[in-house]
């Protein structure tokens, strides 16, 4: 397929690009732009990290699992740009410079883009923004020091610039129904396409993808670029519901649940990392299928209605029945996720993420808890875990053991102990099953204790 | 004079601009191949087949090599002899290279690689330690010991005695850089490498024996290294004479670099060991009899495993002075990558074993570790230095306090090297108090007591790191300089840089020099055609051999130019003095270009070579005796945590370093090894879990799921200082080696978390490494009892 984009500046017109070649190996291979580095290939060391700046924003993404056609008509900022064109440093490579925050220098290109975005954007917490870049040199103080010391001063004219003049690049023509890569500007066009190619490989954000393509060598076959359906982006309030479209990003996710269900919100910081949100949608994160996403156990602790498309005719299910077992979901080739919706309810739900590392790791189990209380009586409970079972499951025995009963550890007891009928979980290089097992009851214990006012949450703590 | 200042990172500004090239990222000619290996996927066995047709049809490849198609011998071990390039007949390990793909493009040459189909008569692997005792299967004949004192009478004798054992993880190095080579052909089939290693001589002997030429047909050369932390000491020799035999075979370039997944399964890791303990004490915790057995886990090759076992016995004590001990080591060989170098070198396993019998002693007397820790110290030395410092290894001064002396007044390591630089007891006082370790510990048993779900946890740990290789030839350096007419200067020598900023403290020490701003200095490549025969950077000793050098080389130069000024000025030669950029000469005052200018026009030499030996040590490693360390460095830490006793997460809430550098030839520098070595050590004792299957396959073999520190993991408060005391020992300008001790600063935190599990009941939780979540839950089940 043919693509224009901007490349430091620089427009860049390329014809009959293999849809599955990745920017990073473009910049390096093909463009000899040699400062944009390939740590891991997998999108979790962020060395490889650029800007990405669009009608919604500048962010930092992961150039090795982020295909050619995904950058379409957007401005492309790599580590060579990042300095002014007269070759003058950024303020955060001055103050990375003046902190010593690079030691063997391999991961700083990556952390300088990172934290360029950071600084564009305003954004000030530093860990969060800053989780998706390893450094094994320098144990990340003097980078903080660095980033904290660039806050305040100005943001560089041609990065301004950049994020006030998207470019009006040529964009590439819609491909006819036949083509085996295909970027529809919308849901509609999508949806016929779909039809015609009911085999096909739909890329949404290619954080999954990606490594389909990095470390699997798989063929695709026919494929399908989602990222210019706005109209399958975006999150919508009624009186009574929040529908977010299949293309929404974790990012814009996280912005938007975080008044409703901040523990939810909370979660989706540690998900993956900032470069991994800015690219994951919503709708791969349910329709992939994965037994360990952390979408759909928050989601179906809310009681989420799935909505799938398959060219005109749309249905909707409850989002725990989309899962039928390991690698197996209710759905038709040629059908796509188009949005998940909740009911708005009052925020009684906690969502536990467990993992080996704090941020950016995979969970072993995620657990989220929907208790709702009548006085001290428990009327309803939607406790569903992530990492317990072949799919994201509700724990239905632990549910039933707690429902009429009073909210006490008693109860919460008795519902850990019910819960050994609900999961056979899996040992794996994450964890154990047993300690799946008890964490997974443990989490009760600690929603328990958290709703008494007891500090469990070691975020709160300082020295 | 530029030593000591706190410099940047000479790479600094192209670090930041993506401007600084590794080897990835230079520009490459025409025709360049890539090249990828074809790995095993059995962990023992004999090959019975390799059908590779599929593999050489495959779109881009040029041609396909196994063990059969090589010409000459290329073995890639830096020891033993014991490591082919391609297997030769049967596979020791899963990851172990089979046949070399030769392609036209990285992936075409990733994706033929996946294609191989292979017959392996597969036989039962050896992975485990009690499986590798059982089949005896280890490096050298039984187990080495090491003993001082009757440690079996003495324990007899002790009041109270305590048994336990602990699981000492290995490590992945996740260097950001995997390993990389680029060989190009040269006239007459001579090879120019660039290689990212700590060891170019070592790559330059490989490669030469694998394309069949003496070691001056082939030259090495390293700019730098994305990270090396020991992974690049002997790893690199596989891709580099992939490259050169590949360049040889084709007549092209080749280029090779490992996909992370497979450098994770091809390279050797840090060694995981299980340390035994059988230790008597008294009431106060003073250790009357300590019996040691280590157990490491090698791998299949012998690789740098024989010395990493030594060091771990030779820091079996750390910082404590053992009057009767023995230690047994073990060096079991698995069908697991070959484990190899990792700062520390054995010494972090070695001092971790000791830490957990401080703890377990603590816990059992129900007193503060530190206390412990305290009664047993080796004693300071306090007087001023004295030539026996430098002189002869024995030294019969009489530690300060007089006590845990032996009989003829000298304290001794369990290697009977005299410790005569002990600070660790007024270092240890200055950290507590600095931090407010007594008050902090009170206030958190209190906070303890009224929390029910979460715990906090503290503890200072100390260090005592010896500096030098323990295989006393390998520490030696050469530098090589040249002034030019112009007045600036080329500096070169065998030194490599990894990120730990060793170009720039050399840089630094030649500055000073010659009286020159450091910009006066341009630092070039370590190049095996500049500096013949050196030894990897590696065991700490990058500045303190390397500075040497190239200091020697620098006064060489500059006593001639003194000499010839002197003469020109009617003068002597120490009425010259450089400094500031420009030479006095009495009452007279030149810039150095002029100095040099005029040099050249009376051909003076302004060129010349340093070289350097660490003097005074000798050991002999069979026996267990001598002094293989010119001396020690020392250093504590104390770290604080908070755990939750519900899922065994955790986090570092605080901790506060003080560290011996000597008189640091650049603190910022130190103050980054500091940081930077403390969070790899912690996060080695928590969150790095290096997971097995029953089959021998690696299962974390990604940054997606071994887990190495994160932004956030690095402690809320993070407090460094380094001690301000020059060596005892003549090294250059007083500095310590900075490099690997800081690693073992992180044993606070895995010993913090400890002392936190421990507050969840009265019993010992054993608290074992890695510190993961469930390993820290299961130790708080232990401790509820």
């Amino acid at each position: 397929m043919d693509i224009a984009f901007l490349l430091n500046g620089e427009s860049v017109s390329l014809t009959d690009v293999t849809p599955t070649t990745t920017l990073l190996d473009w910049l390096r291979e093909e463009r000899g732009l040699t400062g944009t580095k390939e740590g891991c290939n997998e999108g979790d060391c962020g060395a490889c990290s650029v800007m990405i700046t669009d009608d919604s924003g500048s962010r930092a993404l992961n150039g090795c699992i982020l295909f050619l056609p995904q950058i379409n008509g957007k401005h492309v900022t790599t580590v060579e740009g990042i300095s002014t064109p007269d070759g003058s440093l950024h303020p955060v490579q001055h103050s990375m410079i003046n902190h010593h925050g690079s030691q063997c220098g391999f991961c700083t290109p990556g952390f300088v883009v990172s934290m360029a975005a950071a600084h564009l954007n305003g954004a000030t917490d530093h860990d969060v923004q800053l989780a998706g870049n390893l450094c094994r040199c320098t144990g990340y103080a003097p980078i903080i020091r660095a980033a904290k010391e660039a806050e305040d001063r100005p943001v560089p004219d041609h990065l301004l610039f950049l994020a006030k003049n998207i470019p009006a690049i040529q964009k590439s023509q819609t491909e006819p129904l036949n083509s085996k890569a295909f970027q529809p500007r919308n849901s509609d066009a999508l949806a016929d396409w779909y039809v015609a190619n009911p085999n096909a490989t739909l890329i949404a954000g290619a954080t999954d993808v990606g490594l389909w393509v990095t470390k699997q060598f798989r063929d695709l076959g026919a494929v399908a670029f989602l990222n210019q359906c706005g109209d399958l982006r975006g999150v919508t309030e009624t009186s009574d519901k929040i529908r977010i479209g299949a293309m929404t990003s974790l990012s814009d996710l996280e912005t938007a649940i975080e008044p409703h269900h901040p523990s939810f919100a909370a979660m989706i910081r540690r998900y993956a990392s900032v470069q991994v949100r800015n690219a994951a949608t919503i709708g791969g994160n349910i329709a992939n299928g994965s037994p360990i996403g952390d979408g759909p156990p928050a989601l179906i602790a809310l009681n989420a209605t799935l909505h799938l498309r398959y060219g005109d005719t749309r249905r909707s299910l409850p989002l725990e029945d989309f899962f039928l077992d390991y690698g197996k979901q209710d759905r038709q080739p040629g059908e796509f996720v188009e949005a998940i919706s909740f009911p708005k309810q009052a925020d009684d739900l906690r969502c536990y993420k467990l993992s080996k590392r704090f941020d950016q790791d995979i969970s072993a189990v995620c657990g989220c808890l929907n208790i709702t209380r009548d006085g001290d009586i428990i009327t309803a409970a939607r406790l569903a875990y992530g990492g317990m079972a072949g799919t994201p499951k509700r724990a239905s025995a632990a549910e039933t053991a707690m429902i009429g009963q009073s909210f006490s550890e008693i109860t919460i007891r008795g519902a850990m102990a019910a819960m050994v009928d609900d999961f056979q979980p899996l040992s794996d290089m994450r964890a154990s099953a047993s300690y799946r097992m008890q964490a997974a009851q443990n989490m009760l214990l600690r929603y328990l204790h958290e709703a008494n006012g007891t500090t469990t949450d070691l975020m709160e703590v300082t020295a | 004079m530029s030593v000591a200042k706190p410099l940047p990172h000479d790479a600094a500004h192209l670090h930041v601009t993506g401007a600084a090239r590794y080897v990835d990222d230079i520009p490459t000619p025409r025709g360049t191949l890539h090249l990828a290996f074809g790995l095993s996927a059995v962990a023992r066995g004999t090959i019975t087949a390799m059908n590779l047709e599929k593999v050489k049809a495959a779109p881009g490849v040029i041609a396909v090599l196994t063990a059969d198609d090589l010409e000459h011998d290329c073995d890639v071990s830096p020891s033993n002899h014991d490591e082919p390039l391609l297997a030769n007949g049967t596979v020791h390990h899963i990851g172990q290279p089979l046949f070399l793909v030769i392609a036209t493009s990285h992936l075409a040459a990733r994706h033929a690689a996946r294609m191989g189909d292979i017959d392996i008569s597969a036989e039962t692997p050896i992975l485990t330690i009690e499986t590798a005792l059982a089949a005896e299967s280890r490096f050298e004949d039984g187990p080495r010991i090491y003993q001082k004192g009757d440690a079996p009478a003495a324990l007899q004798a002790a009041p109270s005695r305590l048994q336990g054992s602990i699981d000492i993880g290995g490590q992945e190095h996740f260097y950001l850089e995997g390993q990389a080579a680029l060989a190009l052909p040269q006239d007459n089939g001579d090879m120019a490498v660039h290689s990212s290693t700590q060891h170019p001589t070592e790559i330059q002997h490989k490669v030469a024996h694998a394309i069949g030429k003496p070691m001056h047909a082939v030259r090495v050369e390293t700019r730098r290294m994305g990270g090396g932390f020991g992974g690049k000491e002997s790893q690199g020799n596989a891709l580099a004479v992939a490259c050169a035999v590949a360049a040889t075979t084709t007549g092209q370039p080749c280029k090779m670099r490992y996909d992370r997944d497979d450098d994770m399964i091809v390279t050797g890791k840090r060694h995981d060991f299980r340390i035994a303990y059988d230790v008597g004490f008294d009431d106060q915790g003073r250790i009357q009899a300590l019996d040691f057995i280590q157990y490491a886990r090698c791998g299949w090759a012998m690789d740098l495993s024989l010395p990493v076992a030594d060091r771990a016995m030779l820091h079996a004590d750390n910082a404590y002075n053992l009057d009767h001990i023995r230690i047994t080591s073990h060096r079991l060989k698995t069908n697991t990558q070959s484990a190899t170098a990792f700062r520390g070198f054995g010494g972090p396993q070695g001092v971790v074993g000791i830490e957990k019998v401080m703890d377990h002693i603590a816990h059992h007397l129900g007193v503060d570790p530190l206390a412990v820790r305290r009664i047993n110290y080796y004693a300071d030395i306090t007087e001023p230095p004295t030539v026996a410092d430098t002189g002869t290894a024995i030294d019969n001064r009489t530690p300060s306090n007089g006590i845990h002396v032996s009989s003829d007044g000298i304290q001794t390591t369990p290697y009977h090297q005299p410790v005569t630089d002990c600070i660790i007891n007024a270092l240890t006082d200055k950290l507590a108090q600095t931090s407010d370790y007594e008050d902090r510990r009170a206030a958190i048993a209190k906070w303890n007591a009224e929390q029910p779900i979460l715990k906090r946890g503290i503890a200072l740990t100390p260090v005592k790191f010896g500096i030098s290789f323990t295989l006393t030839h390998l520490n030696q350096a050469g530098a090589l300089v040249h002034v030019y007419q112009d007045g600036s200067v080329h500096l070169n020598h065998g030194g490599t840089e990894m990120g730990q900023g060793l170009f720039q403290k050399v840089a630094q020490v030649a500055a000073s020099r010659f009286g020159l701003p450091l910009e006066a200095i341009k630092i070039t490549a370590t190049d095996t055609a500049k500096v013949p025969n050196t030894s990897a950077t590696a065991a700490s000793s990058g500045s303190d051999l390397n500075g040497m050098a190239a200091k020697i080389a620098c006064d060489t130069i500059r006593d001639r130019m003194a000499e010839h000024l002197a003469e020109k000025y009617q003068t002597t030669a120490e009425n010259v003095t450089f400094k500031d950029g420009s030479i006095e000469i009495g009452a007279d005052k030149i810039t150095f270009a002029e100095a040099a200018a005029s040099a050249y026009q009376n051909r003076i030499s302004l060129s010349a070579t340093g070289f350097y030996k660490t003097p005074d040590i000798e050991w002999d490693r069979i026996k267990g005796r001598g002094r293989p360390f010119y001396y020690f460095a020392y250093g504590a830490s104390v770290t604080e945590v908070v755990i939750d006793t519900l899922t065994g997460e955790n986090r570092i809430l605080r901790t506060d370093i003080l560290h011996d550098a000597g008189a640091s030839l650049n603190p910022a520098l130190d103050i980054g090894q500091l940081e930077g070595g403390y969070v790899q050590g912690a996060g080695w004792l928590t969150t790095e879990e290096l997971i097995w299957d029953d089959k021998g396959a690696l299962k974390t073999h990604a940054p997606s799921t071994y887990k190495i520190p994160a932004c956030s993991d690095r402690p809320d408060v993070f407090n460094v200082a380094l001690w301000d005391a020059p060596n005892r020992v003549d090294t250059i300008y007083k500095s310590k080696a900075v490099g690997e001790p800081p690693l073992m600063l992180g044993i606070s935190a895995w010993l913090a978390l400890s002392d936190a599990v421990n507050a969840c009941g009265g019993n010992y939780g054993d608290l074992q490494t890695p510190a993961t979540a469930e390993t820290i839950l299961s130790a708080c089940q232990k401790a509820r009892g």
